[in-house]
């Protein structure tokens, strides 16, 4: 697993346990007992999370799980009720903007609906953030914008308008932005979602292919499996707010925990009622 | 993982310039890159660009390159990379560029006559 050098060195992948043996030193995720409510509603219970340099963790859960807030907590646009989320050591509860600002610089993020301002070509969607936060010379701004369409298979395509684009032309345009500073870290919510299975299949060679190539660490929140199987060096399953292992491709398919087989084998859960619980939920007053 | 100094250093050889680049080529100091790369092409020789020691490099430096080849093309004059290492080449590879350079071990195979 290759790693940048001011990242700090690359670690095997985990084994089995509910967080990898990643000394806090070393992450550049680190999250701690992180807590996340909506209202009176917990959604995340005390997370511990941690991810290596060079390393693609795979976020896995399904609908209501917490992969999404926890997501939204990585990136900054959520901050801690409690507990710590820290980026390339800075942690984000308690950083300035100036912090915040050079943290943000440093990763990238492509969002599931693409994000792509409708006003703006696609080339100039994806040398906005160089244009943002660099003072790069115009050509090289242009020649890197391209390069990276040209990366995503969207080579020739930046004078349309993101009108114009397919979907899944849409979310490679989303990743062409979300690399165009060649990010240390990249966060890709859901790229194989909507996609037919070919589309969906060169993004994940993609994946594999920034990672090794510009040494990005990589973390992909995702519930199609069988992109998670090809791409990850390490699974978080959350489920309910909690997490419920993080381990390797293999030990996550072999683990014995019902609820993970059941996410695996796309089996129903069984919706468990508590009489009092759900009589009260149903008659509370608001407020 | 051998780290070098981030240099750019060039040199008028017999018939050719050769710029040797080291270190992490990244956006904190591509430009200097790309201006010592133009530059090397100003006396209309072909152009070696020797990344032997570039540890790391990311799509600005590579787009000094490509800035690179396209003004030699423009003069007429052979431009090429030179000791690519595979850091460097999987990122050619990334955007398929290393279909559109010449690359070659050393700057006698790359500028040898027909």
């Amino acid at each position: 697993m290759p790693s940048h050098p001011r990242d700090g060195p690359a670690l095997q992948p985990p084994g089995l346990g509910p967080e990898p043996p990643v000394a806090s030193a070393q992450a550049l995720i680190d999250v701690h007992q992180l807590q996340a409510w909506y209202g009176r509603r917990r959604v995340l219970h005390g997370i511990d999370f941690r991810v290596a340099a060079g390393e693609i963790r795979v976020i896995m859960g399904g609908s209501g799980s917490g992969k999404s807030t926890l997501l939204r907590h990585l990136i900054g646009l959520q901050r801690p009720a409690s507990g710590t989320v820290k980026l390339f050591g800075t942690d984000l509860g308690t950083a300035s903007e100036r912090e915040l600002l050079a943290v943000r610089k440093r990763i990238g993020v492509s969002f599931q609906g693409g994000a792509l301002l409708t006003s703006l070509s696609v080339g100039e969607n994806v040398a906005l953030p160089l244009r943002e936060h660099t003072r790069l010379d115009e050509s090289t701004i242009r020649i890197m914008s391209r390069l990276k369409l040209e990366v995503v298979n969207l080579g020739g395509f930046q004078d349309l308008m993101p009108g114009q684009l397919s979907g899944g032309m849409v979310k490679r345009a989303a990743l062409a932005r979300a690399i165009v500073m060649d990010p240390r870290l990249l966060f890709f919510d859901e790229p194989s979602a909507g996609l037919d299975p070919v589309v969906a299949a060169e993004l994940d060679e993609l994946i594999l292919r920034l990672r090794d190539a510009l040494r990005m660490t990589i973390v992909v929140v995702t519930h199609e499996l069988e992109s998670a199987f090809k791409i990850a060096d390490t699974i978080t399953v959350l489920d309910q707010g909690e997490i419920l292992m993080t381990g390797a491709v293999e030990a996550v398919r072999a683990a014995p925990n019902t609820r993970i087989q059941d996410l695996l084998n796309r089996r129903p859960r069984e919706v468990q009622v508590d009489a009092e619980t759900y009589l009260r939920r149903l008659t509370e007053e608001e407020g | 993982m051998t780290n070098h100094a981030n240099t750019v250093e060039t040199e008028q050889c017999a018939g050719h310039v050769l710029v040797r680049l080291g270190g992490e080529v990244d956006l904190s100091w591509s430009q200097d890159v790309r201006r010592a790369v133009l530059a090397a092409l100003q006396g209309g020789l072909p152009v070696g660009v020797d990344l032997a020691a570039v540890d790391y490099i990311d799509s600005s430096g590579i787009a000094a390159l490509v800035e690179g080849l396209q003004g030699a093309r423009s003069r007429g004059v052979a431009f090429a990379l030179i000791a690519v290492s595979a850091q460097v080449r999987a990122v050619l590879e990334l955007a398929r560029l290393d279909r559109v350079f010449t690359l070659a071990a050393t700057t006698d195979e790359a500028f040898a006559g027909p």
